[in-house]
C-alpha cells in the first residue's frame, strides 16, 4: 500500500515549453522498476515508488541519449514528483510525513493504478 | 627556510619530525605525477589552443567569470524577494527570468526557487552527482559533493540538519529536493524576525550560502 504526499500544484504554468505531457500536477504516479543500462537520471532509491506530480518542468532532451552524443530528440516531458518519506523508506522513516522531490522523465513514470 | 633557526640553543623548542616550529604538521607538497585525467585535460586544452579553436586568454576569462559568481548574488535575490512581493511571485514562477531581471546571466541555468514557510523547510541535494546552481551561487562547498551528504540527506535529513546546527521542530515538514535532471534549486529562506525596516544591503548580509542550500536559516542577530 503506497503512502502519498499532499501536493499543492503551483499557481503558475511551466516556464519551459512543453507538449503538456500525460500527467497533471496532483496525479499519482509510480516510478518504473526498470534497470536499463547506460546513463540514467532516475535514482535507484525511487524505483518502484509512488508519488504525486508536483509540477511539470517542461520538455527536455532525453539524458539517456544526450549522454552518448545523440540529439536527445524527441524531447521528453520532465516532472517534479513528490514522494512521502514513509513511501520511500517504509514505516521506520525518520520523518514519515517529510517529503523528497525529484525530477523524473515521463518515460520512467506510469499511472499509480496501472497494473 | 622554515627550519633554519639556530640548533645550538637549548630552548624548549618543539622538535617533532615533520612538524613546523609552531607544532603543526607540514602539508605534503603535491609533486606526485599527474593523473590520467589531468594529463587528458592539459592535452585537450593545448590542442584546442594550438588549433586556434580557443585561446589561453579566453580560458582565463571563463575561469574568472565562474569565480565571480558567489553566494552574494543569491543573497541579492533573497533580500529583494523579502521586500518586493511582486518580485517574489515572479521568482517562484520562473527563477531564471528573475535572475535576468536582477542583471544576473543564467547562462542556461534553469532555476527553481523553493520557499520556506512556517510549516515547511526546504533543503537541496543531488544524490546522483553534484548538481548545484553554480551560475548563481558559484562553486558548491566540498561537503555538498560527499557521498555522506548525498546519501544521508534523502534518508535522514533531520539528523543531517542537526549536525549542521539546525534542529527543526517536529511540526515543521522537511522537504528534500533531489536535483536529478535539468533543474537547479535555491531555497528562499524565511525573513527572520527583527529585520523590519532593514535596507536591502543589510538583509543581503545575513543570507549566507548555507541558507540557500537549506542547511541553515538566517537570523537577525
Amino acid at each position: 500500500m503506497s503512502v502519498l504526499p499532499d501536493v499543492t500544484p503551483p499557481p503558475f504554468p511551466p516556464p519551459y515549453p512543453t507538449r503538456g505531457g500525460r500527467f497533471a500536477p496532483g496525479a499519482a504516479v509510480r516510478v518504473k522498476k526498470g534497470a536499463a543500462p547506460g546513463h540514467i537520471r532516475t535514482p535507484w532509491y525511487l524505483r518502484g515508488k509512488t508519488g504525486r506530480i508536483e509540477r511539470v518542468c517542461g520538455d527536455f532532451g532525453n539524458p539517456e541519449e544526450l549522454a552518448y552524443r545523440r540529439d536527445g530528440r524527441p524531447a521528453r516531458t520532465l516532472y517534479r514528483v513528490r514522494f512521502a518519506m514513509a513511501e520511500v523508506w517504509g514505516a521506520g522513516a525518520e520523518g514519515p510525513d517529510d517529503t523528497v522531490d525529484a525530477e523524473i522523465f515521463e518515460h520512467w513514470l506510469e499511472a499509480a493504478d496501472a497494473p | 627556510m622554515p627550519h633554519d633557526h639556530d640548533h645550538d640553543h637549548d630552548h624548549d623548542h618543539f622538535h617533532h619530525e615533520g612538524m613546523s616550529p609552531s607544532g603543526h604538521p607540514y602539508r605534503p607538497d603535491n609533486d606526485r605525477p599527474l593523473t590520467y585525467w589531468q594529463r587528458m585535460e592539459i592535452a585537450v586544452r593545448e590542442l584546442l589552443v594550438e588549433k586556434g579553436i580557443t585561446t589561453a586568454a579566453e580560458i582565463n576569462a571563463q575561469i574568472a567569470r565562474m569565480d565571480a559568481r558567489t553566494p552574494a548574488q543569491g543573497a541579492r535575490i533573497v533580500a529583494r524577494a523579502w521586500d518586493d512581493p511582486g518580485f517574489k511571485a515572479r521568482l517562484l514562477a520562473d527563477g531564471s527570468r528573475a535572475m535576468e531581471e536582477m542583471g544576473i546571466e543564467p547562462d542556461g541555468l534553469k532555476l527553481v526557487v523553493v520557499e520556506n514557510t512556517e510549516a515547511a523547510h526546504n533543503v537541496v541535494v543531488c544524490t546522483l552527482c553534484s548538481c548545484y546552481p553554480r551560475n548563481l551561487l558559484g562553486l558548491p562547498p566540498d561537503w555538498y559533493k560527499t557521498r555522506a551528504y548525498r546519501s544521508r540527506m534523502v534518508k535522514e535529513p533531520r539528523a543531517v540538519l542537526r549536525e549542521f546546527g539546525l534542529d527543526l521542530p517536529e511540526d515543521v515538514q522537511v522537504r528534500v529536493h533531489d536535483s536529478t535532471a535539468d533543474m537547479r534549486y535555491m531555497v528562499l529562506p524565511r525573513r527572520p524576525a527583527g529585520t523590519e525596516g532593514w535596507s536591502r544591503e543589510r538583509l543581503e548580509a545575513i543570507v549566507g550560502r548555507d541558507c540557500m542550500i537549506g542547511v541553515a536559516v538566517p537570523s537577525a542577530g
